[in-house]
């Protein structure tokens, strides 16, 4: 009996290291890995925004991370791709199921939220820099509101 | 009770090079990066040319450091999507060199992103001179 409590304590911590809290919000990065390492360079984007195969190919490819190299530790890598992929839907409604995107901004909903009166405005503005700067606009967009 | 002079010497000599910006994690970098390099002493130059450096081996969108640090290790950088940096320049960012995972994660992907390959412990020895003499 002891010896089962013992087992099942062991599981619940390596659980909770590696797996959401139930109930967690996809909108709002709460895994503080994933929160500490892709902030390091750019806004946490959200696991919700994503299906999963999409974040599994992007943890997959962090020496070639959008042109720079984002290599993590495994440790790190596998954490915040657990985080990723448990989170991240599996489907996005109006994405192909046999599309795997990477970059957010080119998902349809996106790209309609986002016309050329956007896209010009960020261009026109050297404080803005490129569309994947969410907080340049949307201020609280790392507490999942924009 | 009795002072021992080379304890007042310690600590004179400690509190001096709290004063001239020298950090114990720092120190051991660079004494790391040495003995692994097997050279007497770091040089400062090399350490600015490799900054200014501009490179045709890397990744195409960062040539150089000074793509998102800048020309002035002083100031402020801007990553690719946007955000801030702070100084490289241990004189306006004493921060700057003091976890040894993190100097050693940021030269193993900046390295990678700027050369195409992992940096020389020689070179990664000159660019921390350059920077703590910033």
């Amino acid at each position: 009996m002891k010896k089962t409590l013992k087992f099942l304590a062991a599981m619940a911590v390596l659980a909770g290291a590696s797996l959401p809290a139930f109930g967690a919000s996809p909108w709002i990065v709460e895994n503080s890995a994933t929160k500490e390492e892709c902030s390091a360079c750019h806004v946490a984007y959200a696991p919700g925004f994503l299906p999963e195969r999409s974040w599994q190919a992007i943890m997959g490819n962090l020496t070639d991370h959008f042109g720079e190299d984002a290599s993590l530790n495994d440790d790190l890598r596998l954490q915040i791709t657990n985080y990723l992929t448990a989170m991240g839907p599996k489907e996005i409604n109006g994405l192909a199921a046999d599309l795997v995107p990477l970059r957010i901004s080119e998902l349809p909903w996106f790209t309609r939220e986002h016309g050329s009166r956007v896209l010009n405005r960020v261009a026109a503005d050297p404080n803005i820099g490129t569309i994947s700067n969410c907080t340049a606009c949307h201020q609280r967009a790392e507490e999942g509101r924009f | 009770m009795k002072i021992k002079p080379a304890l007042v010497f310690g600590v004179a000599a400690a509190m001096l090079s709290a004063a001239v910006g020298a950090n114990p994690v720092r120190d051991s970098l660079l004494e790391g990066y040495a003995a692994a390099a097997g050279v007497p002493a770091f040089s400062e130059e090399a350490g600015r040319a490799l900054f200014f450096s501009e490179n045709t081996t890397g990744k195409p969108d960062t040539p150089s450091c000074t793509t998102c640090h800048t020309a002035d290790p002083a100031a402020q950088g801007r990553t690719r999507v946007g955000k801030l940096i702070e100084p490289m320049a241990v004189s306006t960012n004493p921060e700057r060199y003091t976890d040894l995972e993190k100097v050693e994660k940021w030269f193993r992907r900046n390295c990678n992103s700027v050369l195409g390959r992992e940096c020389t412990d020689e070179e990664k020895g000159n660019f921390l001179t350059f920077m703590i003499n910033q």
